[in-house]
């Protein structure tokens, strides 16, 4: 019998109810970016698809939706890239030795991995909008013969703010991806692209017809990333974005992460720009 | 028209008391209208004198007064402050306790039947929205349904309607037609002052059997006809529903939004009153010597700051996109999410609004 795809696997699961994790490591990525891994203490399996997110909680202090970030094979090992920003990402990852992380999910819907197959695929990041991109890689360079050209563009504020720094040097060295790299500002040892993501666009070419991008980043990355894809001639059905919107329970029932006539957390995070087009841009929707 | 089919019962106003005592005795928590702080509100009944007798409320934007006339009505009143949702979907409700070894107490139902006495229709209709935002999926509000799947409903039918009351252009009033167990219209003719029931599901059929009740009379059956006409033609207020949602989203830049900014003042007033505002935050917080934490879920406004935080700033910074989100959520995106408005009509919003907006005349501003 044919073995399930992790993209068939991902199970229905309780979300309600906090399941807890224990922190088996923290990496520091950069200044102010962690990447935890995550250990279920109930010893149960855990799966996801790429592009879906949990809440995680830090006891006590308050809960936050988190990416998924890492190989959505890995059951047992559960990877979440955190920035610092406020009180609960500060106790998530500061917290090194908490007795457990509570963790509901996961939520929303994924990247379309599965209706890409065959085509070719750009995936666009800014910042940590590499974060639920990060699985989504993992995934199409481990089914690589079933996609066609892979193009991927990634762009950080500085060459310290660059995300999976040893990943991406493999990625770029890979011959079966076309990797570019970019940062706003350089430093001394930066010999790299010196401009914002969209300036890498004039290295490639895309095949209108026969390609999808999946972009996150920033609000504003991903409309001027979005011109730029409709500058190459992709239709706004081709074109996949991440939304993020304030969260407090990720299934639906809060209300607060709506845009236009989503809800965030079940319709998304993951809309294509011809679902969204008539609010994606607008201030203050 | 009423419908032929159905049978209509005349319970004599005095013995309205026994109706109390009857649910109670069926092991329900009887929720009904009681006068508080100058407002009517829904209270826990022991007993009819609880009830606002005699009360009538004088609704206009931004103002509401009881006063009282002589006749001696129970439901003279139209809407008060409180929607069904304060007791259905509490205002505050614990989610769990933790401790920090990580083992979790999530608080059970406590297996209380509700009834709830002296509903709209508009607060029925609101009660069914209700229910397709928190039961009908992916995922579901069990404190929610827990309260809902056993409650009991008596709708009173509105013979004098406010004058914020806009039911008959939302299809949810001012008689009721679907989504109670009992019905009541409240008759005063000629010096006798009785209920008609009626019923809509056995449950409500049961307990109409227990109560002193007698055939309804042809002639106070025409009464009821003639008051459900008169009830309708009395709606002055109207909105235009035709193309409403499309006439919305195509506006959304609209330039009449921005004088919203001048009036509203982000309090909040609309969306506690409003019966189908369902939206949460949740507030946590550990004990002093930090060994156990608590997660409460408590009601929010999307005009608060807050409610669009994400790292680096709110969304909806101004009151305009504020108030723009509240009104075209009940009035467009509401339909695409759930299939109807998110607006019954009730008028809360506009009573008790303190600068008097109303959502009625803001929304054909921004409409050409």
């Amino acid at each position: 019998m044919k073995e399930k795809s992790t993209l068939e696997t991902a199970q229905e699961v309780e979300v309600e109810v906090m399941r807890k994790f224990s922190v088996e490591e923290v990496f520091k990525e950069t200044p102010d970016t962690y990447t935890l891994l995550l250990k279920p203490l109930d010893k149960k399996d855990y799966s996801f698809v790429p592009g879906q997110f949990n809440m995680l909680y830090a006891f006590g202090v308050g809960e936050v939706p988190i990416s998924l970030s890492g190989d959505p094979d890995e059951k047992y090992l559960i990877a979440h890239t955190i920035r610092v920003v406020g009180a609960v990402t500060n106790a998530l990852v500061n917290a090194r030795k908490p007795k457990f992380i509570g963790l509901r999910g996961p939520f929303g819907n994924g990247w379309p991995l599965e209706k890409t197959k065959g085509k070719d695929v750009i995936i666009v990041a800014g910042g940590i909008g590499l974060a639920p991109l990060r699985p989504a890689i993992y995934y199409i360079l481990k089914h690589r013969k079933e996609y066609g050209r892979f193009f991927f563009l990634y762009g950080a504020r500085t060459p310290n703010d660059l995300l999976y720094k040893k990943e991406l040097k493999e990625w770029k060295s890979r011959f079966d991806m076309d990797a570019f790299i970019t940062v706003d500002a350089g430093d001394e040892k930066w010999t790299g692209n010196i401009g914002v993501v969209t300036t890498l666009f004039k290295h490639i070419k895309l095949d209108p017809n026969n390609t999808y991008a999946f972009v996150c980043g920033p609000e504003i990355m991903m409309k001027f990333t979005v011109l730029e894809l409709r500058n190459q001639g992709l239709t706004d059905d081709k074109i996949y974005i991440s939304m993020e919107r304030n969260m407090k329970c990720g299934m639906g029932l809060c209300g607060r992460c709506q845009f236009g006539p989503y809800f965030v957390c079940k319709n998304g995070p993951i809309f294509s720009m011809d679902q969204i087009n008539r609010f994606f841009g607008r201030r203050e929707v | 028209m009423l419908s032929q089919q159905k049978l209509y019962f005349a319970l004599d106003a005095e013995a309205f008391g026994n109706f109390i005592d009857v649910l109670k005795d069926l092991g329900y928590t009887v929720y009904g209208p009681a006068e508080k702080d100058g407002a009517i509100v829904f209270e826990i009944l022991d007993s009819i004198k609880q009830m606002p007798r005699g009360l009538y409320d004088e609704q206009s934007p931004g103002r509401y007064r009881l006063t009282k006339k002589d006749n001696q009505r129970y439901f003279g009143y139209v809407v008060g402050p409180q929607s069904p949702k304060y007791v259905l979907y509490s205002p505050q409700h614990l989610l769990f306790k933790v401790r920090k070894d990580g083992r979790t107490f999530i608080p059970q139902p406590d297996g209380k039947k509700i009834a709830i006495i002296g509903l709209r229709p508009c607060d029925l209709k609101a009660i069914e929205i209700l229910d397709n935002v928190l039961l009908k999926g992916p995922y579901k509000s069990n404190a929610y349904e827990a309260i809902r799947k056993d409650a009991l409903f008596i709708a009173v039918n509105c013979v004098e309607p406010g004058n914020n009351c806009f039911c008959t252009s939302m299809n949810t009033g001012p008689f009721a037609q679907s989504g109670y167990d009992i019905s009541i219209t409240e008759l005063l003719m000629n010096g006798s002052h009785v209920f008609i029931l009626e019923t809509m599901t056995n449950k409500g059929t049961e307990i109409v059997s227990r109560l002193k009740c007698r055939n309804a009379t042809e002639e106070e059956l025409n009464v009821v006809s003639k008051l459900m006409e008169d009830a309708k033609n009395k709606i002055r207020k109207k909105l235009d529903v035709e193309n409403l949602k499309d006439d919305l989203y195509r506006n959304i830049e609209h330039p009449n939004w921005n004088e919203i900014n001048n009036k509203c003042l982000a309090c909040g007033n609309c969306t506690l009153v409003c019966p189908t505002c369902f939206c949460s935050s949740v507030f946590d917080s550990s004990s002093l010597s930090m060994d156990v934490a608590e997660r409460w879920r408590v009601w929010d406004s999307c005009f608060s700051i807050d409610y669009s935080y994400i790292h680096g700033g709110s969304i909806r910074q101004s009151i305009m996109s504020r108030y723009r989100h509240w009104l075209m959520h009940k009035l467009a995106t509401w339909v695409d999410q759930f299939g109807t408005f998110g607006c019954v009509g009730c008028g809360r919003c506009i009573t008790w609004c303190p600068v008097g907006i109303d959502i009625v005349e803001e929304a054909s501003k921004v409409r050409d």
